[in-house]
């Protein structure tokens, strides 16, 4: 069987279940749901912090019809973040490095923002299209090149998260075994070797927490054009 | 009180089989179970006033260990492999 570095991405299974719904489903149960109580446990207390400060931040920019969208983008980098921090621990699998997983969440979410702007406001949005003061013999390409970039928004946002996650979750399998294979030849370079491992670790966990955000702001961005 | 009554833990070892025997095995019964167990594990360790992080992290770990047995497969040849 030909082995490649790229194994740990492959969605792993038992008796025909596969491993990425229980991956998909497992952060839901560390967030518990709040009763009706004032004052709750502390974990509650966090988790209402962050989702605060989360939502306020998506929200200022946006007016008042946008405000319809602060659940769903909440709740959408709530997940991220989640999913994204689980899968720095040994063994887990992250389900955001599946292509089709992110593209799927991209898609549709981007199609809505487009959607609902060419439905309420169509001069505006296809006024988007073209940026104030352009010379006019540039119009006609910039048109062509605006479209572009807007059609390409749903791929990017996929691709630019599966790929950050990909690359980290390989960069940390390679330089770990490197560590080990090192060690029993040259100890010294194999510590050099893990302190980059502990500096990689630490940036993996910004990347992870920073891509989630970076999603859905980017989503806030294009929804804020369209509203 | 009576054996079928009685939680898990105050049943004796030697009681055992004849508790699981007026144990109910069908969807509801297990999904009640499911759900008992889930709300008696918030309760002890997660909806407490001055939790630590021991409540998520046992979750956390009971999720690596998870995820260690659904990749076994895959990795119990692993030190024997040339390539990784």
């Amino acid at each position: 069987m030909n082995l490649s570095f790229f194994d740990q991405f492959s969605s792993p299974s038992i008796l025909g279940i596969p491993l990425i719904l229980i991956a998909t489903v497992f952060p839901a149960l560390l967030l518990p749901s709040l009763g009706n109580r004032w004052i709750t446990n502390r974990l509650s207390t966090l988790q209402l912090w962050s989702i605060n400060l989360i939502t306020k931040q998506l929200m200022i920019p946006l007016n008042k019809k946008g405000h319809k969208w602060a659940l769903i983008l909440a709740s959408l980098m709530m997940f991220l973040l989640l999913i994204n921090l689980l899968g720095l621990l040994p063994y887990t699998f992250t389900p955001t490095t599946q292509l089709s997983m992110n593209l799927a969440l991209a898609f549709p979410l981007w199609l809505a923002t487009l959607l609902t702007g060419l439905r309420n406001q169509p001069s505006a949005s296809l006024g988007h299209l073209l940026p104030e003061g352009t010379p006019t013999p540039l119009i006609p390409a910039l048109i062509l090149i605006e479209t572009t970039s807007l059609l390409i928004r749903p791929l990017a946002l996929g691709v630019r998260l599966t790929a950050n996650l990909t690359a980290g979750h390989l960069l940390i399998q390679l330089i770990s075994t490197a560590t080990v294979a090192l060690f029993s030849t040259m100890p010294m370079i194999s510590i050099l070797t893990l302190l980059v491992l502990f500096l990689l670790t630490i940036l993996e966990v910004a990347v992870a927490m920073i891509q989630a955000y970076v999603f859905v702001l980017l989503l806030s961005l294009y929804l804020q054009e369209n509203i | 009180g009576p054996l079928s009554e009685r939680p898990l833990m105050e049943v004796r070892l030697g009681e055992l089989h004849t508790w699981i025997s007026t144990c109910n095995f069908s969807p509801q019964g297990l999904l009640g179970a499911v759900q008992r167990a889930w709300s008696s594990y918030c309760a002890k360790y997660i909806h407490v006033k001055q939790g630590g992080p021991a409540g998520i992290s046992m979750l956390l770990a009971g999720s690596c260990l998870l995820s260690y047995g659904w990749n076994y497969q895959h990795f119990k040849r692993h030190r024997w492999r040339k390539y990784h």
